[in-house]
């Protein structure tokens, strides 16, 4: 019923929770329990606090490139609280909170940026595949994890998130179609944060809307508030309903807004302006979703504080951690090429470790 | 024992190992219920069903893409892409992901997977379908790349490849998919990934080939009878890793090496090989390593693909010039 509701050619934007913290679709608002609802706001707002002390540590030099979540949180956490654990996200490198909500400790996910893949290193029952650079690819990647659990009957479901400048990637398409062949149990989740580094949206394609491109591979879309969390766990569990009884994919559209730059690197106000930032910093996911949780009685503004508090002293321990590791071992950049080191591969290794043994003579 | 040809040995091998293993699926474009444009798969779906052996959308990215999530999530896939030329498409995934895998997550994710397509030339076809290329896979750390030459080679090569716990790109020489016969086991049996063979014992020359090369070395071979020259023929079987021991001991007791490919010249696997012999046989040459190569050129059709083949009277040539260096 949600999907013909909110077909796409209809344009029209699933929204439960408004930006002022207000059911406004309450035939709808899912039925979630309290401590469901509060370890979903504790990992967004853990994830606010690493994502800002990450860009202060690059800024401080400590910290390599990295690329901010921050305006993206309800996107990330309301899609995978909406999958069962054993549900695999296959995500591109934006989804700092997907990745906390599965388990990863935050040290493993500051490594990663801190420059040691160490920090790719994902748990195994986390469900998780790593931080994936190359733009689209993931849909791929995401279709086979779906085709294998079709075939093993093994009931999960594959996510794979997106930007919006992802989906003018062959990858996109071609993932999507693939498992839409055989109805593979895949979910698209394309994060719409508006802008492909500076490209916006709308130079990008033309069409109207990105959930409206489901209709070409024969399957289900939806357009969904991406900064309400409650109308993204609602569309993130449909779809994956739908996908796990068979029928194969659904492409929903987050529609949010990155409220940082790109990454590091790149320095947004040549290509928005303020004023429009600072009309989405009041479609904050966070606010929103702390005052839906303040009038349901289950948080206040008392724990809020200490809940930051804590989070910042979390953070900044976890880091203090990660910078404790120092370099990479010499036997770890050349021991998982293969599973077994070639002969060409073992001489190198022993070409360098002996020059250096020698102190680099 | 069967007298097989070498694609019936390949389609014997995934036969074998699908019946063994029921992770093993098989896939690409008309792969399944037409066999393929080969007829490699022929008869597989049939068998194990379209689950296990299915046709794709014509779409290389999304074939080797979904083999990586097949691969972590507990298939081993053997995906065939139709034609070397249209790896490229697909390369991108190959090698941006496939290759990495195991490195980026430090183990967490080893992917045991299976790329199989024809390459060479031979069949005159049109373009993008008489490609070589190894050197562009087996450049690529994370790839092992393997090339069989005869049907007993190729059977016990794609079942290591298909055990092996990383990605093993597998060509098939395609010109000569049906061109000989050979005595092949019925029962499963293993080469290993890395070894070389040695073809023909000979203490003059070392000659390294792969692939449908290896006859063209032998064909050369015929060519030298009257000379009086004495040829060890290598089939370096697999580009990488390199059994660099095999080609180093005969270099050692011949003291001559030449290096015959058909992929394009510059950069390919003969100045890697030679490379090698130059660094640790320098003492025991006794002529300056030489190769015999297609040109720096695209494959031309089939009015002009002669000139740019190896030919077995381009070898032996060759062959004299170093044993007379």
């Amino acid at each position: 019923m949600l999907f013909k509701d909110y077909d796409p050619l209809k344009k029209k934007q699933l929204q439960i929770l408004d930006p002022k913290g207000k059911i406004v679709n309450p035939d709808l608002e899912p039925k979630i329990k309290k401590e469901e609802l509060l370890k979903m706001y504790k990992t967004m707002a853990l994830g606010r606090v690493a994502d800002i002390k990450a860009l202060q540590y690059q800024r401080q030099g400590r910290m390599l490139t990295y690329p901010p979540n921050k305006g993206q949180e309800a996107t990330q956490v309301g899609a995978i609280s909406a999958l069962e654990p054993t549900d695999w996200l296959s995500p591109a490198f934006r989804e700092l909170n997907m990745f906390l909500y599965r388990g990863v400790s935050l040290e493993t996910l500051y490594l990663y940026w801190y420059g040691n893949e160490w920090g790719n290193h994902m748990p195994k029952d986390s469900y998780v595949l790593p931080v994936n650079v190359i733009i689209g690819s993931q849909v791929t990647h995401a279709a086979g994890l779906a085709y294998a659990s079709k075939v093993l009957k093994k009931n999960q479901v594959a996510l794979a998130t997106i930007g919006d400048g992802g989906t003018s990637h062959g990858e996109f398409y071609e993932g999507l179609n693939f498992a839409a062949s055989y109805d593979a149990p895949l979910v698209v989740v394309i994060q719409n944060n508006q802008y492909a580094i500076s490209t916006p949206r709308k130079k990008a394609t033309k069409a109207e809307t990105l959930a409206q491109k489901a209709v070409a591979f024969g399957i289900p879309g939806i357009q969904v508030d991406g900064n309400d969390i409650l109308a993204m766990y609602v569309a993130t569990k449909t779809a994956a309903e739908h996908a796990r009884s068979g029928k194969g994919p659904v492409l929903i559209e987050a529609v949010t807004y990155r409220l940082g730059a790109h990454t590091t690197s790149d320095d947004p106000t040549i290509y928005r302006s303020n004023d429009e930032v600072a009309e989405w910093e009041k479609k904050d996911p966070l606010i929103r979703f702390k005052k839906y949780l303040i009038d349901k009685g289950y948080w206040s503004e008392e724990e809020d504080k200490k809940l930051e508090e804590e989070n910042n002293t979390f953070v900044g321990e976890s880091f203090k951690n990660v910078e404790k590791t120092g370099d990479a071992d010499l036997l770890d950049i050349f021991k998982y090429t293969y599973k077994e080191m070639t002969s060409q591969l073992e001489e190198q290794y022993q070409e360098m470790k002996s020059f250096l043994e020698k102190g680099g003579k | 024992m069967a007298v097989l040809t070498l694609l019936d040995a390949i389609n014997q091998a995934l036969d074998q190992k699908m019946a063994e293993d029921e992770r093993v699926v098989v896939y690409g474009e008309d792969t399944g219920f037409e066999g393929g444009v080969f007829r490699v798969t022929a008869g597989l779906q049939k068998k194990y069903g379209e689950a296990r052996v299915f046709d794709t959308p014509i779409a290389e990215a999304a074939i080797t893409g979904s083999a990586i999530g097949m691969a972590i999530n507990g298939l081993i896939p053997v995906a065939e892409i139709q034609f070397d030329g249209f790896v490229f498409p697909g390369m991108t995934e190959i090698v941006t992901h496939m290759a990495r895998f195991r490195n980026r997550t430090r183990g967490a994710f080893g992917l045991p997977i299976v790329i199989r397509f024809p390459v060479g030339g031979g069949i005159r076809a049109l373009e993008h379908h008489s490609e070589s290329l190894e050197t562009l896979l087996g450049h690529i750390p994370g790839l092992k790349v393997v090339i069989p030459s005869t049907p007993y080679d190729a059977k016990g090569l794609l079942v290591s490849a298909i055990e092996d716990p990383d990605p093993v790109i597998f060509m098939e020489p395609k010109r000569i998919y049906r061109a000989g016969k050979q005595e092949v086991p019925e029962d499963i049996y293993r080469i290993p990934l890395g070894k070389a063979k040695v073809v023909k014992e000979g203490k003059d020359v070392t000659v390294v080939a792969w692939g449908a090369i290896v006859r063209e070395v032998e064909k050369a071979m015929k060519l030298l009878e009257e000379d009086n020259i004495s040829v060890e023929l290598i089939d370096l079987r697999t580009i990488n890793p390199i059994d660099e021991e095999t080609i180093l001991n005969s270099v050692k007791k011949t003291g001559r090496f030449v290096v015959v490919q058909e992929a394009v010249k510059t950069y390919g696997p003969g100045a890697e090989l030679i490379s090698i012999v130059n660094g640790k046989a320098f003492l025991h040459l006794e002529a300056a390593p030489a190769r015999v190569t297609g040109w720096d050129i695209t494959v031309p059709l089939a009015k002009g693909e002669n000139y740019h083949f190896v030919q077995p009277e381009r070898i032996a040539a060759q062959i004299k010039k170093t044993a007379k260096f």
